[in-house]
């Protein structure tokens, strides 16, 4: 049947083209992407100066415990004995029992320096992420506990679900290559 | 020592009650002390995300496993192979990659680098996104067929596949093509990722996730049991894409390796639908035929002014989905009603400084280009309903029975029911070398 094949090869030809014009098409656009600036990844990360230490970090994060976990600048400490971050505000005595505690999973540590001084820091295998510490601390003190989201643990969601989430909009995509907003002049990278 | 503490209580919250009339921003209340024991800060750690290297290792193992793929498919003919290879897929950017980044998603970054200006779409979300593309054009859907995750773990519950009425399969077949377009129009508008939002199986490749989506995920899966591959065939975004450009592949996995004799024996090979019988005597053409294809060619238009007139009503939809008009209406009514308690939204706008008059202005401007979004949308809409009609109303002279190169995921379930393909496996035939082209 010649009039069959006239068709078959009307439609072939068709094909051809359009699959000649997406080839060209695909790889034009492919083109323009990666020519348009810098090909570097990108990273979720919290701005400490947004954040209003809600505690959605703890809950909305795709992994459990979160990836986001309480940093603290230690060269913006000031070193209380009397930390907002480490005590609840209400206390029973000044001791360390859990009751007069703000840190619902003991990570927030602190050591004697000297008299009267005390070091504290975070365990990050116990820490959620709830931002009590980096609340009380930003309330009444330095502001030197702060949220971030900590890359050895972040999955790096193509839609991180707490950006979603932040009230304040402070969970924001950053370059790969420096991956962190760190308080205190300590943003430099290594 | 009790009343000590008792005095040092009362101190403490005295002190704290002083500082707390202090403004928010005066950070440094209490400067670092001058040690006298010598003690030095320690350093902050800076633990860095996953190195560039291992990103660009992503998309060789793509290429890599995209090339098998066309490879077992359309040369080996081994279903087998295909079988192993969505295994290894599952495994690997499904599990150890825990579905990020993958083609499907890699559709929001690629609008989102088009309307939004500070973001650059990163080379290997580019590559994630064009090169399954680049595939399909020349093999048809082999992205779909072992190397997507997403198609992967619904390939491996296909265990009792009923036969969907073809009614049902092409009004469902519609979906993908107004989910892509809503999922693009939805990030150019409001910057938002639905379809990672909304992605029902990768909450079982990071073993955890929001309740909704595990349960929805389980549902499908169970599901899928039944109905082979819901998600690719009725909401997949990305297959929508591909089932365009598979259509006008180069090449394309075919059910047997030699011409069809039409022995009906692969007329249910196919979980999905996708084999197309011949067209025998139901002959294209007629009076009737052409008038109709001439009234839908004549109704397309209409269509897709329909949708570009409705469309406007999406506009308060996506309006609701964009966190800067959210913010607005909150602000606006807790100004209107004088709140005492504001909400975290809002008391983050005032404590980044933020002045409501141009937050409302910025508000009004967003809800009028939504508008032309929800118009552009319902263009979308017409032309996807249109187009549709059009092609169910086209008939074809078909000698045998082809795969329907739309709809056919590539996965060679259909090899081993062709006797050819039997006969040259058991040595019965010599075994067909040429890889044909074409249909």
């Amino acid at each position: 049947m010649p009039d069959d094949e006239r068709r078959l090869t009307r439609r072939e030809l068709l094909h051809s083209a359009v699959r000649g014009a997406a080839l060209v098409g695909a790889g034009a656009a492919l083109g323009v992407f990666s020519g348009r600036g810098s090909a570097g990844e990108y990273v979720w990360q919290i701005d400490p100066d947004k954040c209003m230490q809600c505690g959605r970090c703890a809950t909305e994060c795709v992994l459990s415990p979160s990836a986001v976990k309480c940093v603290h600048a230690f060269a913006m400490c000031g070193y209380c004995e009397f930390c907002t971050g480490y005590f609840e505000p209400e206390l029973n005595g000044l001791n360390t029992g859990a009751e007069n505690l703000l840190c619902p999973t003991g990570a927030l540590q602190r050591s004697f320096v000297e008299d009267p001084y005390y070091k504290y820091v975070i365990d990050e295998d116990l820490c959620m992420g709830c931002a009590r510490c980096a609340k009380g601390c930003r309330m009444f003190g330095n502001g030197s506990l702060f949220m971030q989201i900590r890359h050895d643990r972040c999955l790096n969601c193509n839609q991180c679900s707490i950006a979603a989430a932040c009230p304040a909009g402070a969970v924001m995509r950053v370059p790969a290559d420096s991956p962190y907003m760190l308080r205190g002049g300590d943003a430099a990278p290594e | 020592m009790q009343r000590l503490n008792k005095t040092c209580c009362a101190g403490l919250v005295a002190v704290l009650a002083m500082l707390y009339a202090l403004p928010a921003e005066s950070l440094e209340r209490f400067p670092p002390p001058d040690f006298e024991s010598g003690f030095v800060f320690p350093e902050v750690t800076k633990p860095g995300p996953r190195p560039q290297l291992l990103e660009y290792l992503d998309v060789s193992v793509l290429i890599g496993a995209l090339s098998l793929a066309a490879y077992l498919g359309i040369r080996k003919r081994s279903r087998t192979g295909l079988a192993v290879l969505g295994v290894f897929s599952l495994a690997y950017f499904g599990l150890w990659r825990r579905g990020c980044i993958c083609p499907v998603g890699a559709i929001q970054n690629v609008a989102l680098s088009l309307s939004d200006g500070g973001y650059v779409l990163p080379l290997s979300v580019a590559a994630f996104f064009f090169l399954p593309l680049f595939f399909a054009l020349l093999f048809g859907r082999v992205f779909c067929s072992s190397v997507c995750p997403l198609g992967a773990i619904q390939d491996v519950v296909v265990l009792k596949p009923l036969r969907l009425p073809m009614w049902l399969e092409h009004s469902l077949g519609v979906l993908p093509y107004l989910y892509l377009g809503t999922a693009v129009v939805v990030t150019m508008a409001t910057g938002r990722f639905m379809i990672c939002r909304l992605d029902p199986y990768v909450g079982f490749f990071r073993l955890s996730g929001r309740l909704a989506m595990l349960i929805t995920g389980g549902i499908l899966l169970v599901a899928g049991v039944f109905v082979g591959r819901i998600y690719c065939r009725f909401i997949c975004p990305y297959g929508a894409i591909l089932r365009i450009f598979s259509i006008v592949s180069k090449w394309h996995v075919r059910i047997g390796p030699r011409d069809c004799v039409a022995c009906t024996l692969c007329e249910d090979a196919c979980p999905y639908n996708a084999i197309l019988k011949p067209s025998g005597e139901s002959a294209p053409g007629g009076i009737a035929g052409r008038a109709l294809l001439a009234r839908l060619i004549i109704l397309l238009p209409l269509l897709m002014l329909a949708g570009y007139i409705h469309g406007k009503r999406l506009g308060p939809v996506l309006s609701k989905m964009h966190p800067r008009v959210r913010l607005a209406e909150q602000l606006w009514v807790e100004e209107e009603r004088n709140a005492r308690v504001r909400s975290d939204q809002t008391l983050a706008f005032i404590e980044q400084g933020g002045v409501p008059k141009e937050l409302f202005g910025e508000a009004l401007l967003l809800k009028s280009k939504n508008e032309s979004w929800g118009r552009l949308l319902g263009l979308w809409a017409g032309a996807v309903t249109g187009l549709k009609l059009i092609s169910l109303s086209l008939r074809r002279r078909r000698e045998g029975y082809t795969p329907d190169r739309a709809k056919c995921v590539s996965c060679g379930r259909c090899f081993s029911s062709c006797p050819q393909h039997r006969a040259e496996r058991r040595g019965l035939l010599p075994v067909e070398r040429s890889v044909p082209d074409g249909s």
